[in-house]
């Protein structure tokens, strides 16, 4: 077992930055994690916990008053856990559960087409930047598991 | 408040808007409001300096992307100067570099006629 440090963050965007500067700091003073791999976990945990903010501000706007608020007013709970050679982070909502499988298909970067969509590169960057992730949705929320290794040397990354 | 730094300045024919700080989901709606003023006013060649920005996520990507959409609709252009590898990385990974004329300084930019 590693070393386990958990936290909640008010579920409002401004509160971004102190989950990204937290969860580095839980890493940070472990040497085996070189600087550009706390970049990679800043980036794909401030993506998560956006998805997440999301996930239950569209539960509450679908719930008429006090419920909906509950659900919006949650915090978002995050679980990092830190190891020899790999940290896992967890990133907890309480929104209505969140398929990444379900979003629509946009067109590559290249396509002049995509300048339409200013949505849709968060998950792919998670996808890049983690060496595991996966999706639980349930009714009562999601969690998001992402593992980064400490090192990726010598394993193929996208050009 | 989370701080957004955001110059606009002339150079060589282009607006060019200098940004300093984070640009996230709680700072990109400010970067959008500017980059859309510029092209309301008729500033349809748009630098969009990041030497100052620290941190970069998907919905600062998604601003920029809808702004060249709006300067390119209009037979302008929007052209980024970045240098620092951490925001560059994130410009790689998701092929952005393909689509944005990518600088590395302010100097890197041609004059327009």
């Amino acid at each position: 077992m590693g070393e386990v440090v958990e936290l909640e963050i008010p579920a409002r965007p401004e509160y971004l930055a102190l989950a990204r500067l937290l969860v580095a700091a839980a890493v940070a003073g472990d040497p085996v994690f070189p600087e550009d791999r706390l970049d990679d976990l800043r980036l794909a945990v401030s993506e998560a916990c956006t998805n997440a903010m999301e996930a239950q501000a569209r539960a509450a706007s679908t719930r008429a008053g006090t419920n909906g608020n509950r659900r919006a007013n949650e915090p978002i709970q995050i679980r990092c856990e830190l190891d020899m050679e790999q940290v896992e982070v967890e990133v907890i909502d309480h929104g209505d559960g969140f398929d990444p499988d379900a979003l629509a298909e946009h067109p590559p970067v290249t396509d002049p087409n995509r300048l339409d969509y200013e949505r849709g590169l968060g998950i792919p960057l998670i996808r890049i930047l983690t060496d595991e992730v996966d999706f639980k949705p349930s009714p009562n929320g999601t969690r998001v598991r992402m593992v980064l290794y400490a090192s990726t040397a010598g394993l193929p990354r996208p050009s | 408040m989370v701080d957004l730094g955001l110059e606009v300045s002339e150079r060589d024919g282009w607006a060019v808007v200098a940004v300093a700080g984070e640009v996230d989901v709680a700072t990109a709606p400010r970067l959008r409001e500017q980059l859309i003023e510029l092209v309301n006013h008729g500033r349809h060649h748009i630098v969009v300096d990041l030497s100052d920005v620290e941190f970069l996520d998907s919905t600062g990507l998604g601003v920029l992307v809808g702004a060249l959409k709006r300067v390119r609709t209009n037979n302008g252009e929007l052209a980024l100067v970045c240098s620092e590898s951490r925001i560059l990385k994130v410009f790689e990974i998701t092929g952005l570099t393909k689509v944005f004329p990518m600088h590395r300084t302010l100097a890197d930019v041609s004059a327009l006629d």
